[in-house]
């Protein structure tokens, strides 16, 4: 969307009026945008059109995925996804059985490292998906990560 | 009026790549939630853009869903920065509220 | 009751014990004069105890008469019991080892030949092996679970078994129910303990990494995050032996997180792969061991995945396993051992190490017998002066066991059954839950069951107990949760421990299921199905996630057993099984 359909929408509602007049918006920040569509999608598919482009991914063995095989805290589940195929524009990453399967997506360019690492509610055991674009192409990558009551260990 | 920040922030240099570890304060709350008192559906609150730069210069940019946790954290990597380049990270969330922070690249 | 040891010796004799060294080479050919005469070998020797909690004085265990495997792990070492064990590890029946390794014969075995472990019997063997290997060419390693399990290590807050550790001269030690006492504790107990105490894959979590309240423990790395000290080197005369630690991967999840906040764990085995590799290119010992809690399944898996450890002396799932398991790797293969629990066994392993190699070993599962090695008399003074001030409350007799009362096992033993029916009693609930923790002492038929009994089969840091409504439905996706921690075909995905123990419900089970369809006909004492929408009163302990608002479970158990002069078990909960018939694990 452009620049003024996004300040006509958000005055309409005050909120980016209030914050630009008290200081707290960072100029250049304002106006990043945000993949609603995306966010929103409420299957895997649609997730990763929305997000990619496109839901045809190739596995890829050169993507790795860091997560605990059982959560220890279901709410905060450190993922960490880094990869060595070259030239990487977005990491994306899913929870396939959240209600709205994409978590995050993180642009690179030549300086930074195809690195990333955050922590992700995960509400049940499911796969954690790593999607890598690259060159045109999605690579993809998955972790299961199990999500239990705990308790009665030895 | 000063505010403390809600980004806690490390930059460290090592063979070039410099590793960046921040921790911001922010309940992301996905608007699925009820308050148990009240039973009312308590509003969505999260982040939804992240971006980091370098001597002006865009490090990385990310845009953040409901499913990350209460009180993010991201960790990420670069080249090309010297000890002592002045970093900024800064976030925005749905809500129009934002934050910012510098540090130095130790 | 005890014998004399010279009736002891006269009984193995009658029973014919072709010795209790059943893998060694001169067991089937001579009668050894002397128990405890564990011929020397090479050039290094490493003694492996594992899992005491802390039990200072002897007990009695029995070993489990149900241990399944499933999937990859069906018939094959841990996962066999009785009969098909003695005849996996070619050990004599109506022997000495027979009784020591398998539950056969328990009650009368466990009468003629009396009680097992005891730190001052141990420190006795130890003392006796340190000085036939040689100065400088021994090292005794503790696999952790020490600091917990006794009525004395809860008030003491494990100190008692830290002070035990130190007189023994553990050299090397890792945890997991240690990490059950707070944080703090735990870095107090670690600093007065004078060996060393290692963990590599135990880290601090993001929150804590900017603001570290143990920044100055010098166990504290900030660049890898670890909270303590992967490995340590230990200088053997010629010989340098690497141990790296490895704790409980699981311990935020089966125990409190809130007690430990700022601590992470996991398997970590790339991070084990990276600690060996450095080692190799850097340190080079000659020797590269780990003393693990894992739990022998996912030791065995981790042996397969990384290369370049030569022993992972492991413990957590309680395996008195008499010979290790060979798991061939990408780097050449791996020895897998397993040391039981309780103080009843030692592992001994005497290895040939040349030119930077392991070139061949021979390893003892030793049984710790009371009545055949003598009490060191430093030691039993120091477990005396530590009981002493709880003496009256430990002795305090309940009631009799009018059968012997045991936990160890897949589903209820009939010390579970009494604390279940105990909970169902005194807290008035239709259903009760107790968890299939691995540890706890048996009593014999016919002998006193005391606090101290029941403190040995309870006593942890949080043992409060709850009594609140549950629906059938909730109730299921527990027992659904829990038997996927001990069937999971993944040992990665397994938690450890035994099934979630049940009082006033039965079911049935089928081990070789996916996960939430293994638990089905769940059914009251009287036959009525529970229903999932339909409500229960359930009573339990040991919550991880939060504190329950009830008395602690030794006192509830106490009181059940005061009002009672002898226990007998009418009824034990354990499921109906479909799917496990021949299975080795199964008697």
């Amino acid at each position: 969307m452009n620049r003024r359909v996004f300040l006509q929408r958000s005055l309409a509602s005050g909120a980016v009026a209030l914050a630009a007049s008290s200081g707290l918006l960072v100029p250049g920040t304002v106006l990043a945008s945000w993949n609603k569509a995306a966010f929103d999608a409420k299957d895997m598919a649609s997730a990763l059109k929305g997000a990619v482009g496109s839901d045809s991914v190739e596995e890829s063995a050169d993507i790795k995925i860091k997560a605990p095989d059982i959560a220890e805290n279901g709410a905060v589940v450190p993922v960490t996804v880094s990869t060595t195929i070259k030239d990487v524009k977005t990491i994306s990453i899913f929870s396939e059985k959240n209600g709205t399967p994409l978590v995050a997506q993180f642009d690179f360019d030549s300086s930074s490292q195809p690195f990333i690492s955050t922590r992700i509610k995960m509400g049940k055991t499911s796969n954690v998906v790593a999607v890598v674009n690259a060159g045109g192409k999605n690579y993809q990558a998955k972790k299961e990560v199990k999500v239990t009551i705990g308790g009665c260990g030895g | 009026m000063s505010k403390k920040s809600s980004i806690k922030i490390r930059a460290k240099l090592k063979n070039g790549v410099t590793t960046v570890k921040a921790l911001v304060r922010h309940p992301m709350e996905t608007g699925l939630r009820k308050d148990k008192k009240t039973g009312k559906v308590i509003p969505a609150k999260f982040i939804q853009n992240l971006s980091c730069e370098v001597n002006g210069k865009k490090v990385i940019n990310g845009q953040i869903g409901v499913a990350v946790s209460k009180n993010p954290y991201f960790s990420f990597k670069f080249e090309g920065a010297n000890s002592g380049d002045e970093l900024k990270l800064a976030w925005t969330d749905n809500t129009g509220k934002s934050d910012t922070t510098t540090s130095k690249i130790k | 009751m005890s014998i004399s040891r010279r009736e002891f010796i006269k009984l193995m004799g009658l029973a014919g014990a072709a010795g209790m060294l059943p893998g060694s080479a001169f067991a089937a050919k001579r009668k050894p004069i002397d128990m405890y005469e564990i011929p020397k070998f090479g050039n290094v020797c490493l003694m492996h105890m594992t899992d005491c909690h802390a039990q200072l004085n002897p007990i009695y265990f029995r070993e489990p008469s149900m241990n399944l495997g499933v999937g990859g792990a069906y018939g094959k070492a841990p996962h066999l019991v009785g009969e098909k064990l003695l005849k996996h590890f070619a050990i004599p029946s109506n022997s000495l080892a027979s009784h020591a390794f398998s539950y056969l014969d328990f009650d009368q075995a466990a009468s003629q030949y009396g009680k097992v472990g005891g730190f001052a019997h141990l420190t006795s063997l130890v003392k006796r092996l340190r000085s036939e290997r040689g100065a400088g060419q021994s090292l005794l390693l503790d696999g952790g679970d020490t600091w917990q399990g006794s009525g004395t290590s809860y008030w003491t807050r494990g100190m008692d078994m830290v002070g035990a550790c130190n007189l023994l001269g553990v050299d090397v030690m890792t945890g997991h129910w240690e990490y059950t006492y707070k944080d703090h504790e735990v870095i107090h107990n670690v600093q007065k303990f004078k060996g060393d105490f290692v963990a590599q894959n135990v880290g601090i979590n993001e929150d804590a990494m900017f603001d570290y309240r143990f920044a100055d423990f010098d166990g504290y790395d900030e660049d890898s995050g670890r909270a303590f000290k992967p490995y340590v080197i230990k200088k053997m005369n010629d010989v340098r032996v690497a141990v790296i630690g490895q704790a409980f991967p699981y311990t935020p999840i089966a125990n409190p997180q809130r007690f430990i906040p700022d601590w992470t764990f996991g398997i970590q085995d790339e991070n084990m792969q990276a600690v060996v590799d450095d080692l190799k290119a850097n340190e080079k010992p000659d020797l590269i061991v780990v003393i693990s809690h894992n739990g022998m399944d996912v030791d065995l898996k981790m042996a397969s995945r990384v290369s370049g450890i030569d022993v992972i002396f492991g413990g957590h799932t309680h395996d008195g396993m008499p010979a290790p398991t060979t798991v061939k790797n990408a780097g050449g293969k791996t020895l897998v051992t397993n040391a039981g629990s309780n103080g009843k066994f030692l592992g001994v392993m005497d290895l040939d190490v040349r030119g930077g190699k392991l070139v061949d070993y021979r390893y003892n599962l030793v049984p710790v017998f009371s009545n055949l090695l003598p009490a060191d008399k430093e030691m039993q003074s120091y477990i005396d002066k530590v009981r002493a001030p709880y003496l009256d409350q430990l002795n305090e007799k309940l009631a009799t066991a009018e059968e012997t009362l045991y936990r160890r096992g897949n589903f209820n033993g009939t010390f579970d059954q009494l604390i279940c029916d105990a909970l169902t009693e005194v807290n008035d609930a239709q259903i009760s839950l107790s968890p299939g923790f691995r540890w706890g002492t048996t009593v014999l038929n016919g002998q006193d069951i005391t606090m101290d009994n029941v403190m040995d089969q309870t006593c942890i840091t949080y043992p409060e107990t709850y009594r609140r409504e549950m629906s059938g439905a909730d109730i299921k996706l527990i027992l659904e949760d829990v038997s996927d921690n001990l069937f999971n075909p993944d040992p990665y995905y397994q938690q450890g421990g035994d099934m979630v123990r049940v009082g006033g419900l039965d079911y049935v089970c089928e081990p070789n299921k996916t996960f939430g369809k293994r638990i089905s006909s769940m059914t009251l004492n009287d036959g009525t199905k529970i229903q999932d929408d339909k409500k229960y009163v359930v009573s339990g302990w040991a919550t991880v996630s939060s504190k329950a608002p009830g008395r602690p479970i030794w006192d509830v158990v106490a009181d059940y057993l005061r009002a009672k002069d002898t226990v007998k078990i009418t009824k034990l909960n354990t499921p109906k099984l479909i799917g496990v018939k021949g299975n080795p694990g199964l008697a």
